[in-house]
């Protein structure tokens, strides 16, 4: 519960506060929010499988921001940081389809 | 998400999580915020981009040469204004010149006061006209008889009854001129042989002359507009 509330407030504290993305920032951040979404959907099929464990959700979850950040910023040193960037999404994509997967699988028994 | 039964700090481990989505949520809200502002050029095709830089930087092209044309409209008038100041005091000197020339204003300033007594009458109107003519020679630049006729160049000197009238005033001896102008060349007209003096003398008067450094000539003329004479341009 207080998981979806921080959630909801997060949501509104981006939506209200209207900040610029630091131009630094800006190559990092869609990649970072799609590898924190993998995190989330993990944890959640985790949970319905009954192994949920807080503390691999926190490691995960950063872990997964930290290393799709990295392979964005050494795809850009190497020249090739569009592709690779499309690459962490593609395979952060695939995850996050499978793990929906399982979750409808538990929700709906198909 | 609720932690399994048993285990303790569960609020807390439940607040972490809150955390770490609240973190998820406020990243992905401010990307999606960004990403519609800055949407209308990074998605574009290359091709708009570039006629787009093209159309824009012919805008700023078209800009300058108006801003340059503007500057040169800004500099040609400031410099109009000048010449128009410029040519308004020299107007305004010329006028004060004019106006001293025509007699229509007050004047003073260094001359000599010529005093013509005349006992025996003998003093004609052409001789007091020589007179003048001869001050006038001599650069006078305001003249003035008896304290209340002031010479100009359309002053006429006649005497119709023997009495001297000067446009058209009454002037009786002894008569007094007031000239202002160089005292000292002033002086010399009067007394240079063959002159004022020696007329006036001849005639059975007398001339008298005082250099000041002080002549005030406060008579006026009045002007009549010219009813023939038309300026010509030029």
């Amino acid at each position: 519960m207080i998981a979806v509330i921080g959630l909801v407030i997060g949501i509104l504290a981006g939506l209200f506060l209207q900040l610029t993305v630091p131009t630094a920032l800006q190559p990092y951040l869609p990649i970072a929010v799609v590898a924190a979404l993998d995190a989330v959907f993990g944890a959640m099929r985790a949970h319905l499988d009954g192994i949920f464990d807080d503390r691999v959700f926190v490691i995960s979850f950063f872990s997964n921001v930290l290393i799709a950040a990295l392979i964005v910023y050494l795809g850009d040193q190497l020249g090739v940081g569009g592709q690779l960037s499309t690459g962490v999404v593609v395979v952060l994509g695939i995850r996050i389809f499978s793990n929906v997967a399982a979750i409808r699988r538990h929700v709906f028994r198909a | 998400m609720t932690p399994p039964p048993g285990r303790s700090g569960g609020v807390r481990r439940q607040l972490v999580i809150g955390a770490l989505l609240a973190l998820l949520g406020f990243a992905g809200a401010t990307q999606i915020r960004s990403t519609h502002r800055t949407d209308s050029f990074e998605h574009q095709p290359r091709d708009n981009l570039v006629q787009l830089l093209d159309s824009l930087s012919a805008a700023a092209d078209r800009v300058q040469v108006q801003i340059t044309q503007l500057q040169h409209t800004r500099d040609d008038l400031s410099g109009t204004a000048k010449r128009r100041q410029t040519a308004l005091a020299v107007a305004r000197k010329r006028l004060e010149e004019l106006r001293l020339l025509a007699g229509t204003v007050p004047a003073q300033g260094p001359g000599v006061t010529i005093t013509i007594t005349d006992s025996r009458g003998g003093v004609t109107a052409a001789s007091i006209l020589d007179g003048i003519e001869e001050l006038r020679d001599a650069g006078a630049e305001a003249i003035e008889i008896n304290n209340h006729v002031r010479v100009v160049a359309s002053t006429s000197f006649t005497a119709p009854t023997g009495v001297l009238m000067v446009d058209g005033m009454q002037v009786r001896p002894p008569y007094v001129i007031d000239a202002i102008g160089s005292s000292h060349t002033l002086s010399e007209a009067v007394a240079f042989p063959g002159g004022l003096r020696d007329q006036v003398s001849a005639l059975g008067g007398t001339v008298s002359v005082k250099e000041a450094d002080e002549v005030h000539i406060d008579s006026l003329h009045r002007v009549q507009p010219p009813e023939y004479a038309q300026p010509t341009g030029g």
